[in-house]
C-alpha cells in the first residue's frame, strides 16, 4: 500500500489544513444555505395561504351575526291599505314606511323635525316598511293592534354594532360635574375637576400635534420649492424669466410662511395645558351622560366645557362622581356615516335592550339586493348550480368519447397528431379568449340559427342569449373540456393492454372492448379529473362576467334559460359596491365557494384513494 | 309544435329499437346463432339510424326555413313601409316578433301588427315544414333499415361504425373550437383594423390608449389605439409575478425534492396544491381588501406615494398564485432526473446543494424554464386579480407603485363598458387576438425547449 506513489501523511495533512478546513467550511455553509432558501420558500408559500385564509375566515365572522332593533309598531292599517299590500306588484307603501317611522319615533322617546326623523328613520332598513306589509298579508289579526316588530337595521347600523367606527368609550370621569345653562337655549356650561378627562385631553394634544406634523411637512415641502426657485432665478438670463420666476419665489415663500404660523398655532395648543380646544366634526366626539340625558361637547377646556344638548338631562344640576360619565368615540363625525345623534339613539337602544343579535341566515338563503344588509347568496349558488350542471351534462360525455376515440381508436396520423397538440395548447388559453369566443357564438349562433331553432325551448335564451346559465355552461364546458380529455386519456392509457388482448381474444369487438372493458377500468380516473376540472369550472369568472353572467339579479333562477349569477361573479360584483357591510358579504360568499372546492376536491381524493387500481 | 316533434323522433327511435329487435329475434327463427349480430344490435343500429335522419332533417330544415322567413320577413317590411330602413327596420321586425310570441316590444303600431300577423302565418308554415320532413325522415329511416334486417344482416358493425364515426366527431370538438376561437377574433381584428385603415402599427407602437373617447362623433381614431401602455402594464405585473413566483416556487421545489422529510413534504405539498386550487377571483378579492392597503401603508411608513391599484399588489398576488404552478412543475422535472446521475456526484464527495446546483439543475433545466415560461403565459392572461386590483387608467410608467392596466383589464371594461357592443368589440377582440397569439407562442416555445434539448437517460 505504500508503494502506491501517494504519501498518505501528506494527504491526510491536506485534508487537516486550514485551507481545507475553511474551504469545508464554505461548502457546508452553503449546503446550509441552500436548505434554508428552500425552508423559506415553503414558509413564503404557508405565510401567504394563512393570510389569505385568515383574511377571509376573520371578515366572514364579522357578517356572522346580524343586529335588529324591536319596534312596538301600532298596525293602523286601512282596507285600501290592505288592497295595496295585496297588489301581486308591490308598489311603495308610504303608509307601512310611516307606521315603521312612528314606532321609531316612539322607541327614541320625542317628536323631531323632518331632517331627525329622516336620520332617525334611516337607521332601520329600507324595506322594513316593505317586510311589515307581508307580514300584516300573511296574518290578517295583526291590523289595528299593537305588534312587536323585529326591524332589520341598516347597513351602517351593522357596521356601528359590529365596531367598524369604534364604539363608545370611557374618557375618565372622576370628581363632579357642576352644569349651567349657556347663554344659547340649547347650550350648557360645565365646570369639573381638573384630573378628570385627562385621556380625552391627551388624545386631543396627540391629535393637534400630528396635524401639526403634517403641517410641518407640507410646508418643508415649500421651502425646497423655494430653495429650488431661488436657485433657477439666480441663473435666470432673461427678463421675463426673472419676474415669473419672482412671482412664483413669492407664492411658495406665503405657502410655507402660512403653514408655518397655523402648524406654530397648533403645536401651542397642543402643548399649552391650559388652552381650550375648539372641538370640530374633525375631531373626536367627546359626549357627556349626565341625568338621563345626553350633551355633546363643543369646547373643551381644562376644567370646563360647554357642549350642546342632544337629549334634555332631566334637571340642569351639578353631578357627583359616579353620576356622570363622559364618553369618547375616537373616530371623527366627519369621517363615519353616523352622526353623533344617530350613535347615542343606538346606544339608548342598547341600554333598554331593544337591539338583538341573530345569527345571520339571511346571507345564505337570501339572493342579491342593492341593499347591503339585505343581500344574500342563494340566487347565485342556485346559478352556479345550474351552470355546472350544464358544464358537467355537455363536457363531461364528449371529453369522454373524445379521449376513447384518441386512446382507442386513432390511427396515428397528422391530423390525430394535431388535435392532440390542439387540446394541449387549449388548455393553456387564457380563460378570457373563451369569454370572448362566448359572446360570439352565443350571439352568432342566435342569428344563423334565427329565433326558432328550439321553438319555445330557447326563447329566454334568444331574447338575451347571454347571462343565462345555459351560455355560462356551454363556455365553461368548452374550457374544463381538454382537462376532462388530457386526464381521461392518461386514465385509459393506464389500463394494461393484457386487459384489451383478453377482451379481443375472446371475440370482443374494438368497441366492445373499449365501452365494456377499458372505460369501466378506467372511470374512477376519469371521475377523478372531471371532478377536479369541474371545481376549476366553478371557480372560474372571467369567461362567465365576459358573457354576461355578472347581472344584478334579485331573484334565483328557476332554469338554465332563466337570468342568472354565480357564486364567483357575486363575488367580483360585491367586491366593487361601495358600502362596507359588503366586504364581509364577500368574504362570506367566497368561504362558502372555497367549502365547496374543498368538497369537491376531496370527493376527487376519495375517489382516487378508494378505487385507482395499480396495475 | 316543435318540442312535441323532438319527441316524436325519439319516440320512433325507442319503438324502431324494440320493433328490430323482436324482428331480429324472428328472422332467427328460434336458432338465435345464426344471426351475424345479436338482436340488441339491431335495435341500436334502428334507434341510431331513425335519430340521425330525423335530427337532421330537423335542424336543416329549420336553418332553411328561418333562413326563409327572415327573407319573408324583410321582402313584406320594404313592401309595407319602404322607407325604413337600417336599425329602425331591425327594431321594427324583432317587434313584430316580441308581439307575435306575445313578449313585450318596444312600440306596437299599425305596422308592427301587420308584420306581425305576416309573421305568424309564415312561420306557422315553417313549424309544419319541419315536423312533417323531420317526422317523414325518422318514419323512413326506420323502415328502410326494418326492411335489412335479415339473419345475415351485420347489424353490429354498422352500429359500430355509426357509433365510431361519433367518437370522432367528439375530437373534433377541440379543433372546432380551436378554429371558433381563430375565427371569431381574426373577424373582429380585421374589422378593426380596417376601421383605422390598416395602420397595424398605431395599434403595436403608439402610446395613447383611450379608443372609446369620441367614438359617438366617428369612428375609432388610430390615434388612441396605441396599446403599447398595456403591454407595458402587463409586462411589469408578469415581472413582479415572476419574481415572487420563480425564486419562491423553485427553491420550494428543490428543497420538497432533495432535502425534505417525508414528513414536511406531507404537509407543504398539499399546503401548494390548496394554493392553486384557490380560484383567481378571490385572489383578487385578497389583493383588493389586504395587500394593497398593507402596501400603501407600508410605503406610506417609509414616506412613499403608493397608489391604492399598484401594479406591486397585483404582481405580489399573482406571484402567489402562481408559485404552485412554477414548483409542480419544477418538482416533476427534478423528479425525472434519474438518481444514477445523484448517486455519482455523491461518489465523486459532492455535497447535496452541490449537486442541486450542478449536477440536477443543469439536468432539469429545459424543463424548468418550460415551466417558467408557462407561466409567464398565466401571468399574462390572468384577468381577476388585475380586474379587481389594478385600475384603468393606461398610465405609461416604470413606477410598480404607480397605477397601471393591462390587456386583460381592458377587454373586460371594454366589454362590460356602457358603449355599444359592436363598437367596443373592435378594440376588445384585438387585444384578445394578441393575448392568444402571446400566450400561444409562449407555449409553443416552452414546449420546443424541452422537446429540443430534454436529455433521455434511460
Amino acid at each position: 500500500m505504500a508503494d502506491a506513489g501517494i504519501d498518505m501523511t501528506a494527504l491526510s495533512a491536506k485534508h487537516t489544513a486550514p485551507e481545507s478546513r475553511s474551504l469545508l467550511s464554505r461548502r457546508h455553509g452553503a449546503e446550509w444555505r441552500l436548505k434554508l432558501y428552500g425552508i423559506l420558500a415553503i414558509a413564503i408559500a404557508a405565510a401567504a395561504l394563512i393570510l389569505l385564509v385568515y383574511t377571509i375566515v376573520t371578515k366572514t365572522f364579522g357578517v356572522a351575526y346580524e343586529y335588529y332593533v324591536s319596534l312596538d309598531v301600532q298596525m293602523d292599517l286601512s282596507e285600501r291599505d290592505m288592497k295595496r299590500i295585496e297588489d301581486p306588484n308591490p308598489r311603495l307603501l308610504p303608509k307601512l314606511d310611516k307606521v315603521v317611522r312612528n314606532s321609531m319615533m316612539e322607541a327614541a322617546g320625542g317628536e323631531f323635525d323632518r331632517k331627525t326623523r329622516r336620520a332617525l328613520s334611516s337607521l332601520v332598513s329600507t324595506d322594513a316598511g316593505l317586510e311589515l306589509g307581508g307580514i300584516a298579508k300573511a296574518d290578517r289579526d295583526l291590523i289595528g293592534g299593537p305588534y312587536r316588530y323585529e326591524a332589520l337595521l341598516d347597513d351602517q347600523v351593522q357596521l356601528y354594532f359590529k365596531g367598524d367606527f369604534g364604539r363608545l368609550e370611557d374618557a375618565g370621569s372622576e370628581g363632579p360635574l357642576e352644569l349651567r345653562k349657556g347663554t344659547d337655549p340649547n347650550q350648557v356650561e360645565m365646570v369639573f375637576a381638573s384630573s378628570s378627562l385627562g385621556q380625552m385631553r391627551l388624545l386631543m394634544q396627540e391629535r393637534r400635534s400630528r396635524e401639526a406634523g403634517n403641517l410641518r411637512r407640507t410646508a418643508r415641502d415649500q421651502e425646497r420649492a423655494f430653495t429650488e426657485t431661488e436657485a433657477a432665478l439666480a441663473d435666470a438670463t432673461t427678463e421675463a424669466e426673472r419676474t415669473r420666476l419672482a412671482e412664483q419665489l413669492e407664492v411658495f415663500r406665503a405657502a410655507r410662511d402660512d403653514f408655518n404660523s397655523r402648524a406654530d398655532a397648533l403645536e401651542t395648543e397642543a402643548t399649552d395645558p391650559q388652552n381650550t380646544f375648539e372641538l370640530t366634526s374633525r375631531d373626536p366626539s367627546l359626549l357627556i351622560r349626565v341625568n338621563r340625558g345626553w350633551i355633546k361637547v363643543s369646547s373643551f377646556g381644562p376644567d370646563a366645557m360647554s357642549g350642546i344638548v342632544i337629549d334634555p338631562p332631566e334637571r340642569l344640576i351639578a353631578a357627583d362622581e359616579g353620576d356622570w360619565t363622559a364618553f369618547v368615540l375616537a373616530r371623527p363625525e366627519a369621517s363615519r356615516k353616523l352622526n353623533d345623534r344617530q350613535v347615542l339613539w343606538l346606544e339608548n337602544f342598547e341600554r333598554e335592550g331593544k337591539i338583538e343579535k341573530r345569527l345571520n341566515e339571511r346571507l345564505l338563503f337570501q339572493s342579491d339586493s342593492s341593499n347591503a344588509e339585505l343581500a344574500g347568496i342563494w340566487g347565485a349558488l342556485v346559478g352556479s348550480f345550474w351552470t355546472m350542471i350544464v358544464t358537467f351534462l355537455l363536457a363531461f360525455p364528449i371529453g369522454v368519447m373524445a379521449s376513447i376515440y384518441l386512446e382507442e381508436f386513432a390511427p396515428k396520423n397528422r391530423l390525430t397528431n394535431f388535435i392532440e397538440v390542439n387540446i394541449n395548447n387549449l388548455a393553456a388559453v387564457p380563460s378570457i379568449v373563451f369569454g370572448l369566443l362566448g359572446i360570439t357564438v352565443l350571439i352568432s349562433g342566435v342569428k344563423l340559427f334565427g329565433v326558432e331553432l328550439f321553438d319555445g325551448l330557447l326563447k329566454s335564451v334568444t331574447e338575451d342569449p347571454r347571462s343565462t346559465p345555459l351560455a355560462g355552461g356551454v363556455v365553461l364546458a368548452l374550457m374544463s373540456l381538454p382537462t376532462i380529455i388530457i386526464a381521461s386519456r392518461a386514465s385509459i392509457k393506464a389500463v394494461p393492454p393484457s386487459i384489451r388482448d383478453a377482451a379481443l381474444g375472446l371475440g370482443a369487438s374494438r368497441l366492445q372492448t373499449a365501452t365494456h372493458h377499458v372505460l369501466p377500468l378506467a372511470m374512477p380516473g376519469i371521475l377523478t379529473g372531471s371532478i377536479i376540472a369541474m371545481a376549476q369550472a366553478l371557480g372560474e369568472t372571467a369567461p362567465l362576467i365576459i358573457v354576461g353572467m355578472n347581472a344584478f339579479i334579485q331573484d334565483p333562477p328557476g332554469d338554465p334559460l332563466d337570468k342568472a349569477n354565480v357564486l364567483p361573479s357575486l363575488i367580483y360584483l360585491w367586491n366593487n359596491q361601495s358600502e362596507r357591510l359588503f366586504d364581509g358579504k364577500t368574504a362570506m360568499a367566497i368561504t362558502v365557494l372555497l367549502v365547496f372546492l374543498i368538497l369537491m376536491n376531496a370527493l376527487a381524493v376519495l375517489l382516487r384513494k378508494r378505487f385507482e387500481r395499480r396495475w | 309544435m316543435l318540442p312535441l316533434t323532438l319527441l316524436g323522433i325519439v319516440v320512433i327511435a325507442i319503438g324502431g329499437f324494440a320493433l328490430a329487435r323482436s324482428r331480429a329475434v324472428l328472422v332467427a327463427d328460434g336458432n338465435l346463432s345464426s344471426l351475424h349480430s345479436r338482436p340488441g344490435y339491431h335495435g341500436l343500429y334502428m334507434l341510431l339510424r331513425v335519430l340521425m335522419f330525423g335530427l337532421g332533417a330537423y335542424i336543416l330544415v329549420n336553418i332553411i326555413g328561418s333562413t326563409l322567413v327572415g327573407s319573408q320577413m324583410r321582402a313584406t317590411l320594404t313592401e309595407l313601409a319602404p322607407d325604413l330602413t337600417g336599425l329602425k327596420a331591425d327594431t321594427a321586425l324583432s317587434d313584430a316578433r316580441a308581439i307575435a310570441t306575445g313578449t313585450i316590444a318596444s312600440k306596437t303600431d299599425a305596422l308592427r301588427e301587420a308584420l306581425a300577423e305576416t309573421f305568424l302565418r309564415i312561420d306557422g308554415q315553417r313549424i309544419w315544414a319541419i315536423a312533417i320532413v323531420s317526422i317523414l325522415a325518422a318514419l323512413g329511416a326506420a323502415y328502410t333499415t326494418f326492411r335489412q334486417i335479415k339473419p345475415g344482416f351485420r347489424a353490429r358493425n354498422r352500429a359500430e361504425r355509426v357509433m365510431r364515426r361519433g367518437l370522432m366527431v367528439t375530437a373534433a370538438v377541440a379543433i372546432l373550437t380551436t378554429i371558433g376561437i381563430l375565427l371569431s377574433l381574426i373577424g373582429e381584428t380585421l374589422n378593426f383594423f380596417s376601421g383605422i385603415d390598416w395602420r397595424v402599427d398605431a395599434f403595436l407602437f403608439g402610446t395613447t390608449w383611450s379608443p372609446l373617447s369620441g367614438v359617438h362623433e366617428g369612428s375609432i381614431s388610430a390615434d388612441k389605439v396605441g396599446a403599447i401602455p398595456l403591454f407595458a402594464g402587463t409586462l411589469m405585473i408578469t415581472v413582479i409575478a415572476m419574481l415572487v413566483a420563480v425564486p419562491v416556487g423553485l427553491f420550494a421545489a428543490i428543497y420538497l425534492s432533495e432535502f425534505a422529510s417525508p414528513m414536511v413534504r406531507a404537509w407543504a405539498k398539499p399546503m401548494l396544491e390548496i394554493l392553486a386550487g384557490i380560484p383567481t377571483v378571490v385572489y383578487g378579492f385578497f389583493a383588493a381588501i389586504t395587500v394593497a392597503p398593507a402596501l400603501v401603508s407600508f410605503g406610506g411608513s417609509l414616506g412613499l406615494t403608493v397608489q391604492a391599484e399598484s401594479a406591486l399588489a397585483a404582481g405580489v398576488v399573482m406571484g402567489i398564485m402562481i408559485i404552485p404552478f412554477i414548483s409542480s412543475l419544477s418538482d416533476d422535472v427534478i423528479n425525472a432526473v434519474p438518481q444514477a446521475l445523484r448517486d455519482g456526484s455523491f461518489g465523486l464527495g459532492a455535497t447535496r446543494s452541490e449537486t442541486v446546483m450542478k449536477v440536477v439543475l443543469p439536468a432539469a433545466l429545459p424543463g424548468i424554464v418550460s415551466a417558467v415560461l408557462l407561466g409567464i403565459s398565466r401571468a399574462v392572461g390572468e384577468t381577476m386579480i388585475v380586474v379587481m386590483a389594478v385600475g384603468q387608467s393606461a398610465n405609461l410608467t416604470w413606477n410598480p407603485l404607480d397605477k397601471v392596466t393591462t390587456v386583460t383589464v381592458q377587454i373586460v371594461m371594454l366589454i362590460l363598458g356602457d358603449t355599444e357592443a359592436s363598437t367596443a368589440a373592435g378594440p376588445a377582440y384585438t387585444l384578445g387576438f394578441t393575448l392568444f397569439v402571446a400566450t400561444l407562442a409562449l407555449n409553443v416555445f416552452a414546449l420546443r425547449i424541452v422537446s429540443k434539448y430534454r436529455q433521455k437517460y434511460d
